[in-house]
């Protein structure tokens, strides 16, 4: 018998929607200047933060954030029961110390660029299987912490290719509760890996739309929806190139493309600001959607969201040994009451 | 004494090559393929003896870039090994970069310490 709150193949459907209740978005300095710079919960003036090293910073970012979305809801640290939380750091780094400061139940989680869907997703399982009654949900990025792990370290000053796109620094927190009124988590679908071969880490948006639109057909599938049935569907970070492709990919998959799609990556930057591509990183959707989005749900101008965060899982350890790049979507569906 | 525009326009082409090789490569060959590259083949082609007549015709646009690098590399080895023997084939190319190669460690050095990266 199939378990009951599971849908078709990859999709689950809570019977008791976890709400969204409390969420806090911080951006760094180039994001606060992007087209939704107005919209972030704070504007940082500089990189670091104060810190010594990108590392450090981008832990206390992710804290800071955490903490900011607690004190909007009126909570202390200790009133939510677990800490959710990834970053695209080595042994996620970011989450791990923020955690150690933060000092509550903590789960690590790693789906590179995904990782706010990923743990939208966990702690929507926590709350309706009665686990806990208040999660906190969060992730982090920092364009020069990631710089230097995955590419280069920016101080060397090597070329951008014009596919590439720039790791958003900054980072995104939502709180999770149990029945109380705000937009809630309906259903969710859990990603499958897709590769098709792609292995240039300078070009992610092409790399990672393949397996965006399939969790997006696989969603539809699923529930049985109609493709219009979203006012908005969005990934997280394919950028200018990715969001192209996919637009194909849903011709082909019958999923007419709408103007009820677009994609944080192209949304975050201005064309003017020279990040190539577009935007991408954990921080890239997290910001978007506990920046503009969520707020546009409280406002009732968007009612019924998918918000498709997308990862490319790569190494740099197995890019040098001529792998290519694993990527994953996970969908996570919002809607109002 | 060479004339300038000989140098920049030598040492123009040369960096122009490597750029087209990593701009129609992309992204198989890297910054650091091109490094490498370019030492190896200034070095071969200094051998063969055909390096010496571009840094006639261009001075510092042949011995600037990396290849003329590789270009010393060989002929302090080739010196070296004239006088020396095959202990000068080994010894002999650094000795010739030895300058060039301290220069880069202490001013590399002390722009480390002196300045912070900007973001």
């Amino acid at each position: 018998m199939a378990a009951p709150k599971k849908r078709g193949m990859q999709t689950i459907v809570f019977d008791n929607p976890p709400c969204l209740t409390s969420w806090a978005s911080i951006v760094g300095p180039k994001e606060g200047e992007g087209p939704w710079g107005n919209s972030f919960d704070v504007r940082l003036n500089d990189n670091l933060l104060g810190e010594k090293t990108w590392e450090k910073a981008e832990s206390k970012l992710l804290q800071d954030t955490v903490s900011l979305a607690l004190s909007k809801r009126g909570f202390e640290i200790d009133d939510v029961e677990v800490f959710l939380a990834g970053d695209l750091l080595n042994q996620l780094a970011s989450a791990n110390f923020a955690a150690r400061t933060l000092n509550i139940p903590f789960l690590g989680l790693y789906g590179a660029c995904s990782t706010m869907a990923e743990s939208l997703i966990v702690g929507a399982m926590i709350l309706d299987g009665g686990f806990c009654e208040r999660v906190i949900a969060a992730t982090s990025s920092h364009h020069y912490s990631a710089e230097r792990q995955y590419r280069f370290p920016v101080e060397q000053g090597v070329q951008r290719s014009l596919t590439a796109q720039w790791t958003v620094t900054g980072s995104g927190a939502v709180v999770l509760e149990k029945g109380v009124l705000g937009p809630k988590i309906k259903s969710a679908t859990i990603g499958k890996i897709v590769d098709r071969g792609q292995d240039d880490a300078n070009n992610m948006g092409a790399a990672m739309a393949p397996v965006a639109s399939d969790t997006i057909k696989m969603h539809h599938l699923d529930l049985n929806l109609q493709p219009d049935y979203y006012d908005l569907v969005i990934t997280g970070d394919l950028g200018s190139v990715g969001a192209a492709l996919v637009r194909q990919l849903f011709n082909r998959d019958g999923l007419v493309p709408k103007p009820n799609y677009s994609d944080c990556g192209i949304l975050i930057f201005d064309e003017k600001q020279d990040v190539h591509a577009g935007g991408s990183g954990c921080g890239c959707s997290a910001v978007m959607l506990c920046g503009p989005l969520l707020a546009k749900m409280q406002r009732g101008e968007l009612n019924k969201l998918l918000f498709v965060a997308t990862g490319a899982l790569m190494s740099p350890t197995t890019t040098f040994q001529g792998e290519t790049i694993p990527c994953i979507a996970h969908a996570v569906a919002i809607e109002n009451q | 004494m060479v004339p300038l525009y000989m140098s920049f326009f030598v040492g123009g082409i040369l960096c122009l090559i490597g750029q087209m090789i990593m701009d129609f490569t992309k992204p198989k060959i890297t910054p650091g393929h091109i490094l490498v590259g370019y030492i190896t083949i200034g070095a071969i082609i200094s051998g063969l003896g055909l390096y010496q007549p571009l840094v006639d015709i261009a001075g510092a646009g042949a011995t600037v870039p990396l290849s003329g690098f590789g270009h010393l590399l060989a002929q302090g080895a080739i010196e070296a090994a004239d006088k020396r023997g095959v202990l000068g084939a080994f010894s002999g190319g650094v000795e010739a970069t030895a300058a060039g190669i301290t220069a880069a460690i202490v001013f590399g050095y002390v722009a480390a310490v002196l300045f912070n990266p900007k973001s």
